[in-house]
Parts: C-alpha cells; structure tokens; sequence
C-alpha cells in the first residue's frame, strides 16, 4: 500500500481473476500480509509479537465461542457450568478451558512485549501516533474483556474482583455511587451483573477484531517502522511481506505456541488463583483480594496512595489508575525527540530500562500481600512511573544528543561495511534528514 | 499541554512520596506487633504423589484408598457435590461395583414419591453426584458447632499448596506449646476450636478427622495416619482433576507436535531468507554489486 515498489496484484488463476474483479478480497489480503506488502528488511524478534497477539485474539474466540456453548450465566449455575459440565462432561472441555485461561494470560504477555517494543522503538512518533493510540484502544478493551471474563466463573475472586473494581467509581463524589449501581445493575455484584458481563464479554473481543484491522489499516499507511528508526528509502531496504515475514513469524509462532501449549497442560492453575474454585459468596471477604497477574501494576499505583491530600485517597487513586493508562495516548507530544530508535539515544535508553523495571516492580507489589515495605516500595514505583512519562521522557527528549544514525536501513544490515567505505562525514549528514520524526 | 502534564506528574508523585514518607514515620516512629498467625503458620509440608509432575499419572490403588477413607470418614460432613458416582470408572471400579457403592451409599437422593408426589428419597444411581451429608448450609452448621465444612471436590485446587494442604492439614493437628502461649498469650486456642498451624488462621473448627486405624484397606496397606491423610489427598487431587492422565498425555503429543512444527517452520525459515542474505540474492546484490566478499558474511541485524 505504501511504496511504489509495492508487488501489484495480479491474478492467474481464473477462478481468482473472476473474484478479484468483482469483490478484491484477495487483493486486500495480498496487499497487507502477502507480498503486496513491502516491510522493512531490519526487523527483529520484537517485531513478530503484533503478529502474535493477534493469533492469541484468534485463539480466545474460538475456544471462548465453544466454552460459551455449555456456560450458564446463571448466579446459581455459572461455578458448576464450568468447573462440573465443561471441566468434567464436556468433551475436551478441560483443554477449551484451560486454552481460554492461560490464552488470556499469553494474549496479555505478547501485548506487553509488543507495547514496550513500541516504547523502546519509538513506534509512537509521527507519523505513526494514530497506530500506537488504537493500540491504545485495543488495551484497554482487552482489559475490559478479560475482566469480565474473570468474573463469569462466579468463583470468589471473580465475585470480590467486579466487587473492588466496579468500586473504583464509587470514589467519584456525587456521580461515583450512581454510576456503579448502574453498571452493576444492583447494589452488588449479582445476577444482572453476570449476565451483562456475559454479553460484554462476548461482544468486545469483536469489537477488539475491528480495531486491530483499524491498526493495521493505520500501521500500512506509512508502513512497519525498523529497529533503526530511520525511513525507508528505497526498494532494496524493504522485503515483501511474504515469503519473507509470514516464515519468521511462523517459526517464532510456533515457538511460542509450544510455550503456552506447556502452560495449559502441566501447569493450567499457576497463573490463578486458588481462591477462584471457591463458590461466589457475598458474606465471605477473601483474604487477600488480587486480580489477574496483567492488572497487577495498576492495582499497585491503586493501592499506593495511602493518605487523603485535598482529594481522598481512594479517588487519588482511582485517577492514578486511570492516568497511568490514559497518559501513554499523549506519548507523541511527550516525547518530541525526532530520533525514533532507543539504540540511538543513550539517555532515554538507561530511563527506558529504568522503567521496565519499575513495572516489573509494580507487577510484584500489586499481587503480593501488602506490608510496610512493600507497600513503600509500591509509592515509590508509582511515583516514578509518572515522573518517567510526565517529566522526564520531555526533558530527556529536550536536551538529549542522539548517536549518529545509519544513512539507511541496507547500511545497518551490512554492518557499517558500506559505512566504512564511506567517507565519515556523509553519515553525520544524514542525521536529522533521514531519520527525523516529524 | 507539556507543562501541564509534567504538572500532574509532579503532583502525582509529589501525593504518593508523602503518602510514602507519612507510612514509613508511622511504621519506624510505631512499628506493628508481630502477629500470631504470621509467625505460627507454617507452609505446606512436601508431599511426593504419583500424579505429580509432566508424566503423572494416578496409583488407582491408592485413589481407591482414598476413597474408602472419603466415604467412611470425611463424607460424614463433607460433600463431593461436582463428582459423580459414574465418575469412579477413573478409579478402576466396574459398572456393577459403581451401581452398588451408588446403592449402598449412606445419604439418599432427595427424590419425590411416584403415587402421591410427596417429597422422599430413593437411593443413589451411577448418574447422579455424591448426595451431600447435610440438606442444606443451615443444617451443616447446625450439626457443626455454626461451622461450614466446605465442599472437598475442588479443594486442591481451591487452597494454595493444593495436596501438600489437605496432608498437612490432616496430620498438622497439635498441642499449642507453653512457649507459644507464653510469647502469644492472645493466640490460645478458643474453646470448640482445634490449633493447627497448617490453617490459615491457626484454629481450625473440624477436630482431628484421623488418628490412624480409622479405616481398614482391603489390599493390606498398614492404615497409619500419614498413609489414610496421603491416599485422600491423592484422591482429592483426581476429585478436582479427574482429566489429569488425559492433560498430560495430550500436552505430550501437543508439544512433540510444535517442536517438530516449530524446527520445520525453522528451517524453511532459514532457507526463504537465505535469499535475502546471500549476495548472489537478488536484492543484496544489488545493494552492495562491489563487494561481495565481505557480503558473504553479512547478516540482517537482529
């Protein structure tokens, strides 16, 4: 779609030449993921992991379309539908379910290693923001969806978990406690509550569907960025999409794939929590109240402010959660440095390390039972997760000096060997034209 | 719009460093009592079953063990409401064994009478789950000191340490020693209530359901507590997880297949880019006509 080089698609078949002429759906295909598609011949393992989120997508409706065959999104039936009829009577309804659970847990996996790709390869700058915002969009209604998800087994967890969540809109003076009767559909978690939970929860994966065809749509325009950060420029930097990526992704798929097929089957429970094979019971707090291992960073920035400082401090919190994901849509204009690739710039490359492991800090925090350290060190996590994006990303990219870039992607590929050839000052030149975001 | 964000920021962390100073004054200039149950619970003790690990597979034997001390001890307060009599085929009994211990099994159905349609019962069918010991939650805490003796199909998957729990819970029944209650004078064991540190909480409602002795093993297996406590635990995992051979052989073959798809896809993998890494290749070649000695050895960056 996006270069002049791009193959044009030409038909052989007559069957095909007959379709192609009056609905070119096989022209739409050949043109995005065949060799219609020129793609940048630098890319590395990071960038098989769209590819992958989008098979863990696939996986999630088709065993979720099955599993909701034999659930009832009844109070009284939804516990024994899935852990007495399709656990034990529905034919492999183990494996469905089992695929479904730990598929949720890999569909988020992939996600995070595809969004901090993007952060690291600045995939957010121009002229790609609109790709990284329905990106955005896509977390957010996968988090949507797998909460809800998390909630239709009416296991405790699931009960006390739309319980504590639901809860966050209390927070809100005036409007808050209305809301969240309205979205319960009651004053807690309850049969109307299930069964919306149901319908959403098979409704949004579709909706998910969409928008990736929207961020794929979006990502064509200006085509894949690289790990160098730098355009384009001709025919011998870019190789069709087919053969060339659909065989890397497919042995990297396929690895991937054995790892979670090792999830499911020897260890399907590791990444719950035992809490949700006990029955929902409204009377019987949990003792330790978590969600799943992918909301674990924001439960820790929720948790985090402990003391009320004008606001309360629930809805301290609750604006916190909701910022730490709602600021990343402001990430191009936070970040104007015009070099794309961290490889090129050695002061955010250090914070971006930082970063992650404050993530991975806060992902610990928020699963782990509170005590006084821990809970300190959650505060401190928190704080610089909002320090990074909001304070520091902007003036590192103010006053940062970039590494020299490569003239063109063919030159990184070489390994500098045309670089060496060529005189030193020619590469200095470059930088800025080429490799400019904007 | 930037100033305005790095604004929020700061404020942000400015809220959560105070609320970080403001919670270590309080411990440091405060710090909490260690509490009882912190440091009397014990984890888990190590507990080696035949199901455990990628080649598990049940010891039906003992699953049959198990099952005697379920049905002879535990199911006297305990339901097993997700199984099914018929279930028991995976424990190795035939249809006539199944549609006898069905017959035989203490609780009846609820059921209604054919001629008038009065509640009765009748007894107990392949088809139908294990009848629970108490109608309904009232009358199991009636009959239970107001306790509720939860429902045992899913419990190893329903309590952190799975089997290892259910032993030690079973064999981890013990006197509080003077040294404990002198260092914890609060933490005496309540009356009606059993101190195990196993539990959660210390104080368990159920007494020691084994002693040892409590059943006798048709096949010889000396009946000491640890055996009785191991054989239910063992049967308890199948109750949760009656697919597990099923699992594990099907993760066997899942994985064999992908590693064989994933060295295939490999090395087509391999080849397809040979062409885009070799100089005789169409695009390199072009990319670098004046070198192809030194391209020989040149490689996409990873």
């Amino acid at each position: 779609m996006s270069f002049s080089w791009a193959k044009p698609y030409e038909p052989k078949h007559p069957a095909m030449k007959w379709l192609d002429e009056r609905l070119p759906i096989p022209r739409l295909v050949y043109g995005a993921t065949g060799p219609g598609y020129p793609v940048p011949r630098n890319l590395n393992f990071f960038w098989n992991f769209g590819v992958l989120a989008a098979i863990f997508l696939g996986i999630q409706i088709i065993t979720g379309i099955v599993l909701a065959m034999h659930f009832y999104a009844t109070t009284d039936g939804a516990f024994n539908s899935v852990n007495q009829l399709i656990m034990r009577d529905v034919n492999a309804g183990w494996l469905l379910r089992y695929a479904h659970m730990n598929g949720a847990s890999f569909f988020f996996l992939v996600t995070y290693i595809h969004i901090f790709r993007g952060l690291y390869y600045g995939s957010y700058k121009p002229p790609r923001e609109l790709v990284w915002m329905l990106g955005l969009v896509i977390y957010l209604l996968m988090m949507a969806t797998g909460f809800m998800g998390y909630v239709l087994p009416w296991g405790q967890m699931s009960y006390w978990g739309a319980q504590v969540i639901t809860g966050f809109f209390s927070a809100f003076p005036i409007v808050g406690e209305p809301i969240r009767i309205w979205l319960l559909g009651g004053y807690a978690p309850d049969q109307a509550a299930l069964t919306r939970f149901f319908s959403l929860h098979y409704l949004l994966p579709f909706v998910i569907a969409a928008v990736v065809i929207l961020h794929i749509w979006a990502l064509h325009i200006p085509g894949s960025g690289n790990p160098t950060g730098v355009d384009v420029k001709d025919e011998k930097d870019t190789l069709p999409f087919h053969p060339f990526y659909t065989a890397k992704d497919g042995w990297f798929a396929a690895v991937v794939l054995l790892v979670y097929a090792l999830v499911t089957f020897y260890a399907p429970n590791y990444l719950g929590h035992p809490d949700n094979y006990i029955p929902a019971n409204p009377l019987a707090t949990p003792a330790h109240i978590v969600p799943e291992w992918y909301f674990w960073p924001f439960y820790a920035i929720l948790r985090s402010f402990t003391i009320g400082f004008i606001l309360p401090a629930k809805l301290w919190g609750v604006l916190a959660m909701f910022g730490s994901i709602l600021l990343l849509f402001f990430l191009p204009w936070l970040d104007k440095s015009p070099v794309r690739s961290g490889n090129y710039r050695p002061v955010f490359k250090r914070f971006f390390w930082l970063l992650v492991i404050d993530v991975i800090i806060l992902g610990y925090v928020g699963g782990a039972p509170l005590n006084w350290w821990r809970t300190a060190l959650g505060q401190a996590a928190s704080a610089y997760y909002f320090l990074h994006f909001l304070v520091i990303l902007p003036l590192v990219s103010a006053f940062e000096t970039p590494d020299p870039l490569p003239n063109s992607i063919t030159d990184s590929v070489l390994h500098g060997e045309t670089a060496e050839a060529a005189p030193a000052g020619k590469r200095r030149a470059s930088r800025g034209s080429v490799a400019t975001a904007g | 719009m930037r100033i305005l964000l790095g604004f929020i920021g700061t404020v942000f962390a400015g809220v959560l460093l105070l609320s970080m100073f403001s919670n270590l004054g309080t411990y440091f200039s405060n710090p909490p009592a260690a509490l009882a149950s912190d440091t009397l619970h014990e984890e888990p003790k190590a507990l080696a079953l035949s199901s455990d690990g990628p080649f598990g597979k049940f010891d039906k034997a003992q699953l049959q063990r198990g099952f005697q001390v379920y049905s002879e001890v535990c199911s006297a307060c305990h339901s097993l409401k997700l199984a099914s009599f018929r279930d028991l085929k995976g424990l190795g009994y035939n249809d006539a064994e199944i549609k006898k211990i069905a017959a035989d099994w203490k609780t009846e159905v609820p059921s209604i009478n054919p001629d008038t349609g009065e509640p009765a019962t009748r007894k107990a069918l392949p088809s139908d789950t294990f009848p629970t010991p108490f109608a309904n939650e009232t009358a199991a805490r009636a009959a239970n000191n107001n306790a509720l003796p939860p429902d045992l199909t899913l419990i190893t998957k329903a309590r952190e340490g799975g089997a290892a729990y259910v032993y030690s819970i079973l064999t981890g029944y013990q006197n509080q020693s003077a040294e404990v209650l002198k260092k914890f004078p609060d933490a005496k064991t309540p009356p009606n209530l059993h101190y195990n540190p196993y539990f959660a909480n210390l104080n368990l409602a159920m007494p020691p359901p084994l002693h040892g002795g409590d059943v006798t093993f048709a096949d010889g297996t000396p009946n000491t507590l640890q055996q009785e406590a191991k054989d239910v635990a063992a049967f308890l995992v199948w109750t949760g997880e009656p697919n597990l051979e099923n699992r594990h052989a099907a993760g066997l073959a899942v994985a064999v297949f992908l590693l064989f798809a994933s060295i295939l896809a490999f090395l087509a993998y391999k080849q397809i880019w040979a062409v885009a890494k070799h100089p005789a290749g169409p695009v390199v070649a072009a990319a670098a006509p004046r070198a192809p000695a030194k391209t020989r050895s040149a490689k996409p960056k990873r």
